[in-house]
């Protein structure tokens, strides 16, 4: 069939394929409509109408811009996700640190000690830990500001500065008297620049004063050896410690350091079985008294007894002449002494008292045991604890009188922390000008006209001297956050200079200090900044002669009079320490050492003084402490071991202007402090100490004492047995087996599950009983280092704390272990343990096979892993942990308005900047705990991979480790017989075929897994506790 | 003329007819409810309004409403659901055992029964999930599902997801065996519609019934069924309870970690299941006056179930305490000493003395047969086996290895309120299918009247033999 050829067209036009035709074939009319005219087609308008709609409809559901600016150019040493470490220095007043700050893209999030620096040899404490946040506080002062009246307003740095320096050049055009108040200063830098300043205005005098003085210490060296200073302690070369009401571990001078040195006298191994014996004279329980062998309970006013005591028994054995007093009838002095005696040249007698003469008396017992030079070193001086106590008080009758015109306040407090600060905060609104440096406002800024606050330490440059001859570099971990200044460059641009850059001061002074010519500066200043630390030699110990009056100090002691009342002790706690800080929520959520007490103020009391108070779950009384006219109210923590007759009240609360997290919590006891004796005592006499009935209800994270004798869980020994030959512990669990019950097996060998086999990584941690004190750093630096959520005081009394790491405390009792009744009442005077438990990472969990979704799971190395994203929040897991380590997100604890107080880091922008960004913040309904910090193993790998090598021993570090002063806690390898951990617990396989599986025997014979019984096989062992007791000297 | 047996007495009194059994239980549907029905749908409503409340607050801001710890992370909330699936036991037992042990008596007793175990396991169920941090991903989670995900899948090692499987196939078999003796009854309900000329009554039956004829092939078929149901479900009976019980009995935690616990937990679902089914009964027997079908003789028998679970129930208790004390496991011997003397001593012998010591009054034929004592006393045993799985669960779990952690549990109002959620949820249901369900089997009663053409009076019974 032909195909048909027919063709139709349109028109005429297709026809004739016209050229206006052809223009407008593909249109859809032939004929340009009226729109078309327009330039815009229907389709266009409908086109847009369909945009515009759909864009507003967007844009109406479209989330607040938050801004997040990328870099422009990358900044050379910035690479996300790969955090950088700087060596910086910790102080505040006269504590000290150096540290390694961890930052993450520009922020710092996390703070780790520096092992370079031979002062705090890579130790830190919870407060060090915990600055960090401190830098993120939401209170911090945004720039400088004015006071004008009551309302304070914000005021230029230009203008600041003309109006200060207009007002000084008035006061000196006078002659009128100028002060700088501070904390004892460390840095030499600072203490240049308050020189010049004075050079400018020479009617200006620095006054230093220390919240906790130590001004007793420094006035009987001078009467002892002719100058004022603070020697250098080394309890490591001490064998026999002897303390009393020091409380050397926790707020003494410079307890990091002790820290360290005691911990390595505690160290006890199969090769050294030797350690130190410690004997603690105390009123109040500290977390030294936790930790001595013997602990002898005495009064406050019996301090100055015991020193006396001792001296005379000491005295007696030198044939040196006794001196009036004492009471040999003190429980555990003759045998102090005795072993003192014993160990003359290894021998350390310290005393926490303020007082000069027992000071006096603490150096002469010293002088005979041979210290000097040994244990104590007088050559190398301390900077801590600079606090001369006559000089402030002097200044605070000066400003009351109107002697004083001009008052700067560098960095410090005094209205808070100072006894006298009302009087001083009233009688400042009559001195012409006052100006306070904080980098936030608290209690003293709030009464002063100028406020130019410095920088946080992590912004700032700074240097140190801890101690004489050992320098510490501070550098900035990030940019300023808001508009504050140097206070040293305040302070010379106050006193005329016309350009201040503290940077370039601080460099040029070490310049002029320290570079000696060698090689060239900017190499010599690029290691100090690298090590963070510079240590010159120390100067060679000089011989000391002692040359106090023994006689006149023992009569002041006996002048003391006796108390009638109760006796009151005002301490530092192990939390909040004097108070600076208090505003740190991570440190109102740590748990005291002792008291277990968090985000709360109370009076401990001995159990005898409380028996009419059932102190069961944490609900108490308040009761009214009343002395020399001044009268506070305060709930009873009731404490065993504290002695009866005497109270104890921890300073620090009672904060008005530090920001949302401490104001109103409790009360402040600094103006109970009273002065004897030219010096702040801290322990006060005639008080008197009456029940209430308000009832109260103190936020405890462990309200069970006692372990109920259950050797599983802690086991101890004293030294005398452990020195002997083959010796074992004392509990080891078996199982009698179903063949033949005579034959009995670890509880281990009996499983029905084949067993893990981990052929790469078997990660394990070893944590020693015996060199945990207890301290807690370790469990600030988890919480940051992880994320944790801080909930608050109403979820902690619901026993709800996140933490994953906690340190269990635990009281001996004088019952039988089989008298289930008695042996949860703690003793009157008990032995204590501190076991750190977290995670054991079971390699039989029993979490694993509960949970229905498989959200937690074993991981080939031996981890027990939580998958945030698959857990569905039944709790079964933390029902069935028989650690009861596991943790469950109870509410939504970010982004939560009722968290935001206890917990800025998930709640306010500038909390969230201290996040780690390596660990997930956990939503609400699921559990979590311990990941042995996954994040640093995986870096850690991650790091070997790319070099091309295996891992090496001690690459991968957990935070809680690494903030471990005492290096109790060891984390590594256990399939590597090479590792640390491996040779610390002498692991071996279980079955030398098979090297790789899970079963491990450990041949330290102090090595034993908490409730191995259950057969869940930990990955966590921990080292039995050895107490330096004698032989028959054991409680339950 | 009703046919009386010798040996026997009769199961239904009054010498009720085939057409006075139809009529009988048929009028509750067809009338209006009574006001005393109304007044108890108005509390239960309540109940479940506030319990609503609680439980829209609970999902909105977290499991922290409720009084839970560190350390108690199961309280309220899984003693309420293991008291519910207990007291769900007892219908599935009463219409599958005893069918298959041709116990006649349990057929004016086992359609409220059954209702009761429906409901009281969707209340159960309510707590598993109301209990989970993340319900909005759990409900189906835990389920395995195909998924993207490659290897995720649900832990078939967790007891948790026995539960769901053990717990959703009793649910599952409960309903359809209930439905399906529900049918034949609907169908008379429709039949009496039709004459009575209710279109819309007549209709929606119709639909219920499944267009049921009731031929002969029909019966065989749907007592086959039956059957085979029954064969199905008893083992189910005794699973279910097992598979609870497992959640604890698996688990490392002293008080919990124990062999004795499947027959225990079964042996105390029963016990639980009739007591509220005697509570139920007696208030329905009244309220909708039937009884002539539900007689002492049916309480007595229930009574006599009730002292034997209860005292198996006791010698469990027992031989936990010996166990505890024969084992020398320390941790073992304290959690029952901690049981007995602790804190929550209190909570421990509430169980003992509601439990163990009460249902023993019911050997007295006295009690045994009187209505008050055994109303009484049936709520004294569902209150006691409260406190059973209140004990098993709290005190276990607050005082356990580690005696740092030992903490105590308050209930807060959230707790509370939940509870009284799943009461209102229970008694409205059971309310509803009071008034719009045949409340007792009328095909199987039918059976159990032998009857002549004529209806008799109780005087001249005992003349027929």
């Amino acid at each position: 069939m032909e195909e048909s050829k027919k063709v139709y067209w349109k028109g005429i036009e297709q026809l004739a394929n016209n050229p206006e035709f052809v223009k407008h074939a593909h249109e859809e009319f032939a004929q340009p409509g009226p729109e078309e005219d327009l330039g815009h087609s229907r389709r266009d308008f409908l086109k847009m109408m369909g945009f515009g709609v759909s864009a507003v409809a967007l844009a109406a559901c479209e989330a607040p811009v938050r801004k997040a600016i990328p870099y422009v150019n990358k900044p050379l040493d910035i690479d996300p996700s790969i955090p950088n470490y700087y060596a910086s220095t910790y102080t505040n007043g006269g504590d000290y640190a150096s540290i390694v700050v961890k930052t993450r893209e520009g922020r710092p999030i996390k703070i780790e000690g520096n092992a370079l620096s031979s002062v705090s040899k890579g130790g830190t404490s919870a407060q060090v830990e915990a600055s960090v946040l401190s830098l993120y506080d939401n209170s911090r002062l945004r720039g400088p500001f004015k006071r004008g009246g009551e309302k304070k307003e914000k005021i230029t740095w230009e203008d600041l500065d003309k109006e200060v320096g207009a007002k000084l050049g008035e006061i000196a055009g006078k002659g009128g008297q100028i002060r700088i108040v501070s904390n004892s200063i460390l840095s030499p830098s600072t203490k240049a620049a308050i020189a010049k300043f004075t050079a400018k205005y020479p009617t200006t005098q620095h006054v230093q004063y220390d919240q906790v003085s130590a001004y007793g210490v420094l006035k009987a060296n001078e009467a002892s050896f002719g100058k004022a200073f603070i020697p250098s302690y080394d309890f490591s070369k001490a064998s026999v410690i002897v303390s009393v009401a020091a409380d050397f571990l926790g707020s003494w001078i410079s307890p990091i350091e002790f820290t360290k040195q005691y911990a390595i006298t505690r160290d006890v191994t199969e090769e050294k079985k030797e350690m130190s014996r410690h004997y603690q004279f105390e009123s109040i329980l500290s977390i030294t008294g936790a930790n001595a062998d013997y602990r002898g309970q005495i009064k406050p006013s019996e301090e100055g007894t015991v020193i006396v005591t001792l001296y005379n028994l000491i005295a007696a054995k030198a044939g040196k002449p006794a001196v009036s007093g004492g009471d040999e009838k003190i429980k555990y002095a003759a045998k102090a002494a005795e072993d003192l005696w014993a160990a003359r040249g290894k021998a350390l007698v310290v005393a926490g008292s303020n007082d000069k003469s027992v000071q006096i008396l603490v150096n002469g017992i010293n002088d005979m045991l041979g210290s000097y030079g040994t244990t104590i070193d007088t050559a190398v001086t301390v900077n801590y604890r600079q606090g001369d106590d006559a000089a402030m008080a002097a200044f605070v009758s000066d400003v009351e009188g109107g002697k004083v015109d001009g008052v700067i306040f560098y960095n410090c407090n005094p209205v808070y922390d100072y006894p006298q600060g009302d009087k001083l905060g009233a009688a400042l609104k009559s001195v012409a000008l006052t100006v306070a440096t904080s980098y936030k406002e608290e209690e003293t800024g709030a009464q002063a006209q100028y406020l130019a606050p410095d920088h946080h330490y992590l912004e700032a440059w700074n240097d140190a001297e801890p101690k004489k001859n050992m320098y510490s570099l501070g550098q900035p971990a990030i940019t300023p956050i808001f508009k504050s200044r140097a206070a040293q460059e305040s302070l010379l641009l106050w006193a005329g200079e016309p350009k201040a850059d503290y940077f370039e001061i601080l460099q040029s002074n070490w310049k002029t200090w320290f570079y000696k010519g060698q090689g060239d500066f900017q190499t010599f200043w690029d290691k100090a900044l690298y090590d963070g630390v510079l240590e010159l030699p120390a100067e060679p110990a000089a011989a000391v002669a002692f040359a106090g009056d023994v006689n006149a100090a023992a009569s002041a002691i006996a002048s003391t009079p006796k108390s009638a009342g109760f006796e009151l002790v005002i301490y530092e706690s192990g939390n909040i320490g004097n108070g600076s800080q208090s505003n740190n929520p991570l440190l109102q959520e740590l748990p005291d050492p002792i008291t277990k007490a968090v985000w709360d103020h109370y009076v401990t009391v001995s159990p005898k003084d409380a028996k009419d108070i059932n102190f069961s779950e944490s609900i108490t009384k308040y009761f009214t402490i009343a002395v020399e006219g001044k009268s506070v109210k305060l709930p009873v923590l009731v404490q065993p071991g504290q002695t009866p007759g005497t109270i104890g009240v921890p300073l620090g609360y009672g904060r008005t202007k530090a920001g949302k997290v401490a104001d109103g919590i409790g009360v402040n006891v600094y103006p109970l402090v009273a002065m004897v004796n030219g010096s702040l005592s801290y322990v006060l006499n005639n008080v008197k100490f009456d029940k209430t009935n308000e009832e109260y209800q103190i936020a405890q994270t462990q309200t069970h004492n006692t372990y109920m004798g259950r050797q599983t869980v802690v086991q101890e020994t004293t030294l005398a047995k452990f020195q002997e030959k083959h010796w074992d512990r004392e509990f080891h669990p078996t199982v009698s087996t179903w063949a033949d019950p005579k034959h009995k097996v670890a509880p281990g060998e009996m499983a029905i599950w084949k067993g893990h086999e981990y052929k790469d990584h078997h990660w394990g941690m070893a944590i020693d009983l015996n060199t945990c004190i207890g301290c807690g750093a370790c469990v600030v630096a988890c919480n940051v280092e992880n994320n944790v959520s801080l909930v608050g005081r109403e979820e902690v009394i619901k026993r709800r704390e996140m933490h994953w790491l906690r340190i269990d405390r635990y009281y001996s009792s004088d019952a039988p272990a089989d008298d289930w009744r008695g042996v949860e009442v703690a003793a009157e005077n008990p032995e204590v343990v501190f076991q750190p438990m977290l995670c054991q990472h079971c390699n039989n969990a029993p979490c694993e096979t509960v949970c229905p979704v498989a959200a937690t799971t074993h991981s080939t190395e031996g981890l027990n892993q939580m998958t945030y994203n698959r857990c569905i929040g039944t709790r079964y897991c933390a029902n069935n942990c028989p650690y009861k380590v596991r943790r469950f997100n109870w509410f939504k604890y970010h982004d939560n308005r009722q968290f935001e107080t206890a917990n800025p880091a998930m709640n306010t922008d500038l909390g969230k900047m201290v996040l780690n960004p390596d660990v997930t913040v956990r939503s609400r309904g699921v559990m979590e705990k311990c990941s042995f910090c996954v994040q640093r193993i995986q870096a850690g790998k991650l790091t070997a991979k790319r070099e091309r090598r295996p891992m090496n021993d001690g690459e991968v570090v957990t935070a809680c480790q690494a903030s471990c002063s005492t290096g109790a806690i060891v984390f590594g390898d256990i399939n590597n017989p090479e590792s640390k951990i491996s040779k610390l617990l002498k692991i071996r396989p279980a079955d030398p075929e098979r090297p790789h599986r899970v079963d491990k025997i450990t041949d330290n014979p102090r090595a034993y897994q908490v409730l191995e019984e259950i057969g869940v096989k930990p990955n966590i062992w921990y080292l039995t506790k050895v107490r330096n007791k004698d032989k028959d000297a054991t409680k339950a | 003329m009703q046919v009386s047996s010798v040996v026997r007495d009769p199961l239904v009194t009054g010498g009720k007819t085939v057409k006075d059994v139809s009529h009988d239980i048929s009028r509750q549907v067809e009338g209006s409810p009574t006001r005393l029905w109304w007044m108890a749908m108005g509390v239960s409503s309540i109940f479940f309004a506030f319990g609503f409340y609680c439980v829209c607050t609970l999902l909105w801001n977290g499991v922290g409403v409720w009084g839970l710890n560190k350390t108690v992370g199961w309280a309220w909330d899984i003693t309420n659901f293991v008291w519910w699936v207990g007291i769900g036991h007892a219908g599935t037992l009463i219409s599958a055992i005893l069918l298959l042990f041709r116990q006649r008596w349990r057929m004016s007793i086992n359609r409220a029964a059954e209702a009761m175990t429906i409901f009281a396991v969707i209340c159960a169920a309510t707590f598993p999930l109301m209990h989970m941090g993340r319900l909005w991903l759990g409900f189906y989670w835990a389920l395995p599902l195909p998924n993207a995900f490659g290897s995720l899948w649900a832990n078939f090692n967790s007891p948790l997801l026995w539960d769901v499987f053990a717990i959703s196939t009793y649910f599952t078999v409960s309903l359809v065996f209930w439905y399906i003796g529900l049918i034949p009854d609907f169908a008379v309900i429709r039949d009496r519609a039709v004459v009575q000329g209710n279109k819309i009554r007549a209709e929606v039956y119709n639909a219920l019934s499944f267009g049921w004829q009731g031929g002969a092939k029909t019966w065989m078929r749907y007592e086959s069924v039956a059957l085979i149901l029954a064969g199905l479900s008893t083992p189910l009976v005794l699973s279910v309870h097992t598979i609870v019980s497992m959640d604890f009995a698996t688990s490392v935690i002293p008080g919990w970690h124990t062999t004795i616990f499947p027959p225990y937990f079964v042996a105390g679902a029963i016990f639980s299941g009739f007591a509220m089914v005697l509570t139920l009964l007696l208030v329905t027997r009244v309220v909708f006056k039937l009884e002539d079908y539900i007689t002492i003789y049916h309480i007595e028998l229930m009574n006599i179930i009730i002292i034997v679970t209860g005292s198996v129930v006791g010698v469990a208790y027992i031989t936990e305490l010996f166990i505890s004390w024969y084992s020398g496991v320390e941790y073992e011997g304290y959690a029952f000493y901690n049981r007995v003397q602790g804190p929550y001593a209190w909570a421990y012998w509430s169980m003992m003395t509601c439990n163990v010591i009460s249902p023993q009054l019911f050997w007295i034929k006295k009690i045994r047969t009187s209505i008050a004592a055994t109303f009484i006393l049936s709520i004294i045993v569902n209150i006691g086996m409260w406190f059973e799985r209140f004990v098993i669960i709290v005190t276990s779990l607050h005082r356990d290895y580690v005696p740092s952690s030992w903490t105590m549990f308050h209930p807060t109002m959230y707790d509370i309120g939940e509870y009284l959620f799943t009461f209102g949820l229970f008694f409205c249901a059971f309310l509803l299918f009071a008034k719009f369900f045949p409340v007792i089997n009328m095909a199987e009663v039918k059976s159990i009247i032998k009857v002549g053409s004529e209806k008799v009076t109780a005087d001249t019974h005992d003349t027929h033999h």
